[in-house]
């Protein structure tokens, strides 16, 4: 009975509780730069502000632009549905569920782009090439380290990888988890167009990848954008949390709030990495790709000794 | 009955171009002719499948007065799964023809490739229930002359002359191999028959020859990397419907033939299947990092074969090393993904060159970068070109994911067993395949993107036009295969893994339970995929309400797109395909030699700068042109000594026979 109303608690705060992130993210950064910052619930507001809007399209464009934000948001939800996110268990679990959850992000990843390119603007096609390199390359480092996890836990559905089987694995193979954690964790930076990789308050158009792709949109489009931003960032989050949190408690309704507190506490790292670094130039964008690659190569071979 | 259904397909498919050669006054009810025979053999041999996948097989021997050879067929769910693309979609792609290659203003040229048109189809179908050896290799002759006979149909030109002699050198290449593999196996086995060919053993002797021999000859055939090399000629160089065929289901004759000869063996050692599996993943990434690098939308798509043969090996690969180490979940996951990958490349990679043609015909140029706002002119043939795209890439809920993810699963199971026979390293084809993905993905992000988006970037992508119902029929028949194979796997996996079984030599037993492990997530991918499709609904349905509801717009509805403030852009500043690209193939340079010509802009005032770039094909344009081209030289000076004279021929000759003689002597 409490697996079922976590597992609706958990559906819930995916889709209520995720564009706290990006206000804790931004309070983050206000502060450690010494100013008070925006509320935060600033991106609720924006989320609100931006429904209101009318939109204006692109001459150029076709039913392709107007179909990207509504693809990316529907197969970022859909994705939700395979992610463990605090809960026992994810909403459905089955053997192999990583690899229809990262196709779905590609999915929404091969929306934006084709919106970004039906605009026929050279600075969003710039964005469009630059995003699907850096996916490619981050897509090894994902696997190599679902492929460490499989090798550790013996499961293979996220809620086992995530889950259940992770409680004896941190006494066992923690160097190696940890090194998963990390390269999980620049992948996460990396997709959701987050500093070193992509700066999200940049205000040069030569200089973006994911902003620049949805220049145009404008209105309730760029609601539907922002907010699978949110979604994207609380699912990625949930994985790192969930690696990091490893053993179980034996209270499943404190294990979902021992989730809730790590979500906030990702937040709160990204906006600290975002506070102390500066963007990557481009052409190093690839080798911090790799190096997360390696990691979990790393930890793969650590656990194959 | 399901053979005599089979047979009847492939004959009536075999002597579809009859027709054309009876009726030369009337090309266009020829035309027809031929189709509605076409037609007609898909729908006998498809029966015949389907009744042979549920379990009617069946086997007949006739006499064949040819040594050692005899008619000796067999349909089994091994040649049952490959007969449905190798019907099916040359029907479609004739159907294509209609509109596309016009009997009636083509004139001789067509009734060739009709002729040889119907003759690859039927001869393909013939080497898939072929149980003899002598007979499967002459079908395999047929097929690959009929093959570059249509990959010579515009022989007047230059390009078209090249690639098909590659062609048809390649091929014999291959079919020597092949000679020499049925020769051994015959030694082998004592018979030319495939029914005593089953059970060798595959540790003995000459086993690794055979295995060796299959791998050069069926690799050849498939593209297998570095045996591409024919292939993106070739591709690029016949019609886009003859281009489907090859592309969709000719290459896949490689493929049944390495599983066929891999199902006569026992015991097989686990070398075979890391081999497969190596050549696989090489194939696959270096087959999508060329593609990027193509400005030629249908050597772009060539290229992309090369890639889907990859992932096709790479799940038979697995599924040769669960034979080896007894892991019936490798078996079943590796040999479903690496078939059911055959079935989903056809109706994609059908589908793309069929709408590369249809982009040929209404522009007259194949190059990327002189495309452009083709959606506007043509958005049926968009729509249709952007669901293969999406299915090619391993996008849900299309079918490419769902023979991805069998690979995906199988080389996940490798790494999670444990104990003796566990294949860690197998592991590493799922990254592998992952970047792979994201490659593709990339890379149709660039077709659709510079050919249909944006805006015409010059005045023959202006022309674009929707062409006629009979081109567009096949293609929307292609499009709902994908979309239904990708929504409903589950109901797929039952037959393969029964094939599986029956090519392993396994009891079905032994596979049921990784099999219902598979099956049952397959329908949650189906249940993921209609939450996908709902939620999109949904969110359509939200926005159009808001849009609805809005208070009257006082701002344009619709201005130029934002240019950061340039006030007069033009269609040629867009970003083309060799620029999207560009950073992905700068990664790839240690494997391309990139042909570059630069003409920087000069002085205060400059007036012309140009660039332009091109990735010859490593293999062919780097190895083996170079080879042979320093071999002939290397012959030619040798002959220049002798100058001509008979006296020091007639030496030479003498001399090589007192050679030969004493070769014998002394052996």
């Amino acid at each position: 009975m409490t697996a079922a109303i976590l597992g609706a608690l958990q559906l819930l705060a995916f889709l209520a509780a995720s564009p706290l992130l990006l206000g804790i993210v931004g309070r983050v950064k206000a502060r450690v730069g010494g100013r008070e910052g925006p509320p935060l619930l600033q991106p609720y507001f924006d989320l609100a502000r931006l429904a209101r809007k009318g939109t204006v399209y692109s001459t150029t464009t076709t039913w392709v632009f107007r179909a990207g934000p509504v693809v990316g948001l529907a197969a970022v939800l859909a994705a939700g549905l395979l992610a463990p996110m605090g809960a026992p268990a994810a909403t459905l679990a089955f053997a192999g569920d990583f690899a229809l959850l990262a196709a779905l992000l590609a999915l929404a990843r091969f929306a934006t782009v084709l919106a970004a390119l039906d605009t026929g603007s050279s600075f969003e096609g710039m964005g469009a090439a630059r995003e699907v390199t850096f996916s490619a390359l981050a897509e090894p480092a994902l696997f190599l380290g679902f492929l460490s996890l499989v090798r550790s836990t013996g499961g293979l559905d996220l809620t086992h990888l995530l889950g259940d089987g992770l409680a004896e694995t941190w006494h066992t193979d923690g160097p190696a988890l940890l090194l998963v954690a990390l390269s999980i964790f620049v992948v996460a930076l990396a997709e959701n167009a987050r500093l070193p990789v992509d700066d999200p308050a940049t205000h040069l158009e030569l200089t973006m990848i994911h902003e620049v792709m949805v220049l145009d949109h404008g209105g309730p489009d760029l609601a539907l954008i922002q907010y699978a931003g949110a979604l994207k960032l609380w699912l990625f989050g949930a994985l790192v949390v969930q690696l990091a949190l490893g053993a179980r408690l034996a209270d499943p309704a404190a294990d979902f709030a021992a989730f809730l507190g790590g979500q906030a506490f990702f937040a709160v790292a990204i906006g600290l990495v975002e506070s102390t670094m500066a963007r990557l130039r481009l052409v190093r964008v690839p080798q911090l790709l790799v190096g997360a690659s390696v990691l979990s190569a790393f930890a793969l071979v650590l656990l194959l000794r | 009955m399901s053979l005599a259904l089979v047979l009847a397909g492939a004959l009536l498919a075999g002597v579809s171009g009859a027709p054309a050669l009876l009726w030369r006054r009337r090309p266009a009810l020829a035309q027809r002719c031929a189709t509605g025979l076409l037609l007609a053999a898909a729908a006998l041999g498809l029966t015949g499948a389907g009744l042979a996948l549920a379990g009617q097989e069946a086997a007949w021997t006739g006499g064949w007065s040819a040594p050692l050879a005899s008619l000796s067929l067999r349909l089994d769910p091994l040649s049952a799964l490959f007969l449905l693309p190798i019907l099916a979609l040359p029907a479609l792609a004739s159907v294509y023809g209609l509109g596309y290659w016009p009997q009636a203003e083509r004139g001789a040229a067509s009734i060739r490739l009709q002729l040889c048109f119907g003759l690859v189809t039927g001869a393909m179908a013939l080497v898939c229930v072929a149980a003899n050896a002598l007979l499967f290799l002459a079908a395999w002759e047929v097929m690959a002359l009929a093959g570059f006979l249509l990959v010579f149909t515009e022989h007047e030109k230059p390009e078209v002359q090249r690639a098909a002699f590659v062609y048809l050198a390649s091929a014999h290449a291959g079919n020597l191999a092949l000679f020499a593999l049925f020769a051994l196996l015959g030694r082998l086995a004592g018979s030319y028959e495939f029914a005593a060919m089953r059970g060798l053993d595959g540790g003995g002797p000459l086993a690794g020859w055979v295995f060796g021999l299959a791998l050069a000859g069926f690799g050849l055939k498939a593209g297998l990397v570095p045996l591409h090399f024919w292939l993106p000629g070739a591709h690029a160089a016949a019609p886009s419907h003859v281009s489907a065929l090859m592309s969709g289901v000719l290459l896949k004759t490689g493929i049944y033939g390495i599983l066929r000869v891999t199902g006569f063996f026992q015991a097989i050692p686990p070398a075979w299947g890391g081999l497969l599996l190596a050549a696989g993943a090489a194939s696959a990434i270096l087959g999508v990092a060329f593609a990027l690098a193509q400005h030629d939308v249908k050597r772009l798509l060539a290229y992309h074969s090369v890639e889907n043969i990859g992932i096709i090996a790479m799940g038979a690969g697995l599924a040769l090393l669960g034979r080896a180490t007894g892991q019936p979940a490798l078996v079943a996951l590796g040999f479903a993904g690496a078939v059911l990958h055959v079935i989903n490349h056809a109706t994609f990679k059908g589908l793309l060159f069929l709408g590369a043609g249809a982009v040929h015909r209404a522009t007259g140029t194949r190059e990327l970068d002189q495309l452009g706002g083709l959606s506007r002119a043509m958005p049926i043939t968009a729509a249709l070109f952007l669901v293969g795209a999406a299915a090619i890439s391993g996008l849900p809920p299309l079918n490419g994911f769902a023979s991805e993810w069998l690979v995906f699963l199988a080389s996940f199971g490798a790494v999670a067993g444990r104990g003796p026979s566990a294949l860690p390293l197998a592991g590493l084809a799922a990254p592998a395949l992952a970047l792979v993905g994201g490659l593709a993905a990339a890379c149709f992000a660039k077709v659709v993107g510079v050919a249909f988006l944006g805006q015409p970037r010059s005045p023959r992508a202006a022309l674009g036009h929707e062409p006629p119902g009979t081109m567009l029929a096949p293609m929307a028949a292609l499009a709902a295969a994908c979309a239904v194979i990708g929504l409903l796997p589950g109901a797929w996996l039952p037959g393969l893994v029964r094939a599986a079984a029956a090519w392993a030599s396994l009891p079905a037993e032994a596979l049921a339970g990784p099999a219902a492990e598979a099956i049952q997530g397959a329908w949650r991918v189906s249940l993921v995929a209609l939450a996908l499709l709902a939620a999109a609904g949904l969110i359509l349905w939200w926005r159009r309400r808001r849009r609805l509801g809005a208070a009257p717009a006082t701002a344009p509805a619709t201005v130029p797109t934002w240019g950061c403030g340039y006030a007069s852009p033009t269609p040629r500043m867009q970003y083309t395909g060799s620029s999207f690209a560009a950073m992905l193939v700068l990664r790839f340079g240690w494997v391309f030699f990139p042909r570059i010509r630069v003409e920087p802009p000069t002085g205060l005032f400059p007036r012309r700068a140009a660039f332009d770039s091109h990735v010859p094909d490593t293999v062919l344009d780097l190895a083996i042109v170079p080879a042979l081209r320093s071999g002939v030289r290397s012959a030619d000076r040798l002959r220049a000594q002798f100058g001509g004279r008979v006296q020091s021929k007639v030496v030479l000759l003498l001399a090589g026979v007192l050679g030969l003689l004493a070769w014998l002597v002394l052996r």
